[in-house]
């Protein structure tokens, strides 16, 4: 439990403010100065870049199975993304990611 | 040349990020649930999805804040997360850097996730979208989003009690950002760069404060860009 409640409102405005400068850092101070190819270039895989990683830990090590493999979660992560990637629509791969994770989590629970 | 339309943009943008709903709903509710059983009030869990609007720092923070852990280190870690958001801002540059200081600042609060990969990916490939279409398309891919987190905060703060383990809800993110991925895999380079950061974020994972997911990232870009000069390459031969 967290009883210090001066911590907690020091943490929401440092939060608050650092990640406001973050989000604005280079939409704010760039601007439209026009940026080198080669950093456009790198700039254009950002999302593929970030995304993927910061899921792979979730999908393999589920905090929720004490980091244990899944396999009702291993399936629903397969299943959205080659829905997703197939269809090319996010909403099929969201709905059929969702019914794989609860369709196998019942089989299996 | 067609007509500047930022109006059917904005709804353009509404309708693409409404499938997102379906996971930021579950997801801000759990953030509202986590925070209330580990001592925050209503308020204080409503000026952490508010004012810091960001799903995986809030979580961060508040799983650190139960670990006592220092404050320092809570406020750091989390920002840790965030810092994916520099890079998102820098992507978002060239297509927005143009609009007026209060856009800017506007759309620097509202980055999320969904909102850039969305916008980057419609960006990319509607090239002669005017400054304000694209500032059109991105407010109405938050439209729906932003409400949608605040008031499932909301009511994941008041309902506190333990939502069953059974519903999964841990997988929500994940979930959302492969269906966010996939269609964005269009070329070798984009599936090369994917890998990558799999890969890295994976052997990096021991790394102390997020910091592993910033190398993997950082290589996974470096991948994807010379992929993409070799196929350039390739195609001009």
């Amino acid at each position: 439990m967290i009883a210090n409640h001066t911590t907690v409102w020091i943490v929401i405005v440092a939060l608050a403010i650092g990640s406001f400068l973050i989000r604005f850092s280079f939409l704010g101070i760039v601007g439209d100065r026009p940026m080198p190819e080669w950093l456009l270039r790198h700039l254009r895989y950002t999302p593929v870049a970030v995304l993927p990683g910061l899921v792979a830990p979730l999908v393999l090590w589920p905090s929720a199975t004490g980091g244990m493999t899944d396999p009702a979660r291993l399936a629903a992560a397969l299943m959205t993304l080659s829905v997703g990637y197939f269809s090319r629509n996010v909403l099929a791969a969201i709905l059929s990611g969702a019914a794989t994770l609860y369709g196998l989590l019942y089989m299996l629970g | 040349m067609t007509s500047s339309n930022p109006k059917r943009h904005f709804l353009r943008g509404a309708r693409d990020a409404l499938p997102f709903a379906l996971v930021i709903v579950p997801f801000a509710a759990l953030f509202g649930v986590v925070a209330t059983e580990a001592g925050l009030n209503v308020v204080e869990v409503m000026s952490f999805s508010v004012l810091v609007i960001a799903g995986a720092a809030q979580f961060t923070a508040v799983q650190l804040m139960t670990e006592n852990a220092p404050t320092i280190i809570v406020i750091l870690t989390a920002l840790a997360v965030n810092m994916r958001m520099a890079m998102y801002s820098a992507s978002l540059t060239p297509y927005l850097g143009q609009a007026p200081m209060w856009k800017r600042a506007l759309v620097a609060y509202f980055m999320v996730d969904q909102a850039y990969a969305l916008s980057q990916i419609k960006f990319e490939m509607e090239r002669d979208l005017t400054v304000s279409e694209r500032f059109a398309y991105y407010i109405g891919t938050v439209a729906p989003l932003a409400p949608l987190w605040y008031g499932a905060s909301y009511v994941g703060a008041v309902a506190g009690t333990q939502v069953p383990p059974e519903f999964a809800l841990d997988f929500a993110l994940p979930i959302t950002f492969l269906a966010m991925i996939a269609p964005a895999l269009r070329t070798l380079a984009h599936v090369t760069s994917a890998a990558t950061s799999v890969v890295l974020a994976l052997l990096l994972a021991w790394m102390p404060y997020g910091s592993g997911l910033l190398v993997a990232a950082i290589g996974a870009m470096i991948v994807g860009a010379q992929v993409e000069l070799l196929m350039t390459r390739k195609a001009g031969q």
